[in-house]
């Protein structure tokens, strides 16, 4: 072999190895997909700091390569550097750790101080099983179908630890579809909102909720750690983690470790949650009929879920004295996309009388999602697991 | 170091042994051949010896090394399992298969007894301090290629298995081979719609809260008593203060400024400082590495369009 050949034969090889020679139409549609996140985040501002990790995160997770040469850089291939960052997904313990920023970061003062709206954050769970219903009847097996339906309790976090315990090979489709939609919830809820009240119900105005007491945001993460945890211990590292940060917020001993849980920690776990869930979509998992039915599942649990809540406020009105009647804007904001929402509410409110700001009520509801979705993450993996 | 601090690492690390200790009291005998065949399993020299199957309970690894694994009632003539094996670290829910062959030499699994057939056998496993950790008596019923095992892993009654179809023999696998999840299997039969799940889940979605949402009426309500019956308190207290204070005249303000304003003069007292300003050249080399301008902490704005 002359010098020429050998030159040739390390370039051929070389070539081999290079992105352009192992390219595939999926990965191609999954890089469209990556840039399409990214363009959303930056020019349409839609939940940026998750779309940004996650557009990007399926950037890497789709540059193709040769996963016979051994090179150890796929997010699938044991002891890469993208597996090792992927464990936090694949074994659950990233969403526990959000959940912990989360409580350090919510003020559950609104709940505390009315506690009924705790009800809307549990009638906006109807989302999860109606979805779960559509997926049994779409074929999808019960441990698959809950794994999907979780979507509707609009909480990342939430969806990508129950899946990983119950669907694991599903767990990139329903993170991408759970984070999709809730970068959605601007253009998904207030049709629904406008299409289930009356005008005369969208001018409720509520009373300002009473003044809570310190001792009474101390009190409020122990007891429902307890009380929720021994009814769903399966919700233990979410619900627990969650309660515990909240903890650290109001005992007003920790406020370091308040602010490390609520800012540089919270930081941390959501980009390398956002880049691994984004990098774990690889055209060969992700680009299945199933994703599709997925991404079906995830929008019929988003609109459930949003319904439903609106329609209990109403339901609930229905008994309530009219001084103490609930404005069902705020009934959308039962699903968890916190604080997304409740903005929606307030918003939506403002847009029928300026002085109605239903913020703070709809913050509520809105808390109260997050610990029902985690209660109902919960019910599914004792059921199911 | 802070006596405080010292107690509390003293009380984490008892805390710690002891879960260790705890941790290897879920270490089961799950199953036991005395008289094994050539169609039975085969240990790494191809010989067909007696077995023990030991199983893992907990949810997480377990050390073995240094139990103890004895056929002796009295606990007198032991075989130690060796340390430095990476092998006996037991991962959550696994079986390790000891060779009851009495040749130790051959490696960490092949124990220093042999099992005797045709007569009961006495096995026990026990821990460092020589407590016990789980014993049983093998029948002499067992017949050659039956093994004596657990009707479920790590619990159970134990039973005879002949190797038949419905009591299969097991070794380093689990008792009772589940090729389903018998849940989702149930699920996926009796409540194909899923409405049986959806009104179980929601019923306990909406009593963890309802339960969350009853109890902190009752904690807020019991709040503003009490916030009200302080207030009440404080109010009597003041009107008690006001009360004091009218029959209290010697230490009126006047008096105390006169003392102040006394005590200023006797003591030449004055609030002028000395003007003295320092000014010291400091000097720091620039260099673009340093500088606050080239590194990029700040986060660009991305154009919003209204």
């Amino acid at each position: 072999m002359d010098f020429g050949d050998f030159l040739l034969k390390n370039l051929r090889q070389f070539w081999e190895l290079t992105g352009f020679a192992n390219a595939e139409w999926g990965n191609l549609v999954m890089l469209l997909v990556g840039l399409f996140f990214i363009w959303l985040a930056i020019k349409k501002n839609f939940e940026p700091m998750l779309l940004v990790p996650i557009g990007f995160g399926i950037l890497i997770g789709n540059v193709p390569f040769n996963t016979a040469a051994g090179l150890e850089v796929g997010i699938y291939e044991q002891g890469s550097v993208l597996n090792i960052l992927y464990n936090g997904v694949s074994a659950g313990w990233y969403p526990p750790l959000i959940f912990l920023g989360i409580g350090a970061m919510t003020d559950f003062s609104a709940l505390i101080a009315n506690p009924k709206l705790m009800l809307i954050g549990a009638a906006a769970q109807f989302g999860i099983f109606g979805a779960y219903m559509v997926a049994l009847a779409i074929g999808f097996a019960p441990d698959q179908a809950g794994a999907i339906a979780i979507i509707g309790g609009a909480d990342g976090p939430t969806a990508i630890f129950l899946s990983s315990k119950l669907a694991p090979n599903l767990m990139g489709a329903i993170a991408v579809s759970a984070y999709s939609y809730m970068a959605l919830v601007p253009v998904i809820q207030p049709p629904l909102m406008r299409l289930f009240t009356t005008k005369k119900e969208r001018l409720i105005k509520m009373k300002p909720a009473r003044a809570v007491s310190q001792n009474e945001k101390i009190i409020f993460p122990i007891v429902g750690m307890l009380l929720t945890c021994f009814v769903v211990p399966s919700g233990l590292p979410l619900l627990g983690m969650l309660f515990f940060g909240n903890l650290l917020r109001e005992c007003g001993v920790c406020t370091r470790l308040a602010k490390t849980a609520s800012n540089a920690l919270t930081d941390i776990v959501t980009i390398l949650l956002g880049m691994t869930v984004g990098a774990s979509t690889q055209a060969s998992q992700f680009l299945t009929p199933q994703t599709i039915f997925i991404f079906f599942l995830g929008f019929m649990a988003f609109v459930i879920a949003s319904s439903s809540g609106v329609l209990f406020v109403k339901l609930f009105n229905l008994v309530l004295p009219k001084e103490k009647k609930i404005n069902p804007l705020i009934g959308n904001a039962g699903v968890s996309a916190v604080p997304m929402s409740a903005r929606i509410s307030n918003n939506l409110g403002l847009e029928y009388d300026p002085s109605n700001y239903l913020l703070m009520h709809a913050m509520g509801p809105n808390v109260a999602g997050v610990i029902g979705s985690a209660v109902a993450a919960g019910v599914l993996l004792g059921f199911l697991a | 170091m802070n006596k405080r601090l010292l107690l509390i690492l003293a009380l984490l690390m008892g805390g710690a042994c002891a879960l260790t200790a705890q941790s290897r009291k879920a270490v089961r005998i799950n199953e036991v051949m005395v008289q094994n065949t050539p169609e039975g399993i085969a240990d790494e020299y191809g010989a067909h010896n007696a077995w023990i199957e030991l199983f893992n309970s907990n949810f997480a690894p377990i050390e073995i090394s240094s139990i103890y694994i004895t056929t002796d009632t009295a606990h007198r003539a032991v075989y130690p399992v060796p340390l430095g094996d990476v092998n006996t670290r037991m991962p959550k829910r696994q079986h390790v298969i000891f060779f009851a062959d009495g040749e130790p030499n051959k490696g960490t699994f092949h124990t220093n007894f042999t099992l005797t057939p045709g007569r009961d056998n006495y096995i026990a496993i026990l821990d460092a301090d020589r407590s016990v950790i789980d014993e049983v008596w093998v029948p002499a019923e067992v017949l050659p290629g039956q093994s004596w095992a657990r009707t479920a892993d790590g619990e159970g009654d134990w039973a005879l298995r002949t190797g038949g179809e419905s009591d299969y023999i097991t070794p380093s696998s689990a008792n009772v081979i589940k090729d389903t999840n018998k849940k989702i299997e149930d699920f996926a039969e009796r409540d194909a719609n899923g409405f049986g799940m959806t009104v179980m889940a929601m019923c306990i979605v909406f009593s963890a809260l309802l339960l969350l949402c009853l109890c902190f009426y009752g904690i807020g309500k019991l709040g503003s008593y009490y916030s009200r019956l302080r207030k009440a308190r404080t109010k009597a207290a003041d009107a008690g203060e006001v009360v004091k204070a009218r029959d209290v005249t010697h230490d009126s303000g006047e008096e105390i400024a006169a003392i102040v304003m006394a005590l200023h003069d006797h003591f030449d007292a004055h609030d002028r400082e000395s003007t003295i300003l320092t000014i010291n050249k400091v000097k720091r080399a620039y260099s673009p590495w340093s500088s606050k301008i080239y590194n990029l902490r700040q986060v660009p704005e991305p154009p919003r369009h209204h």
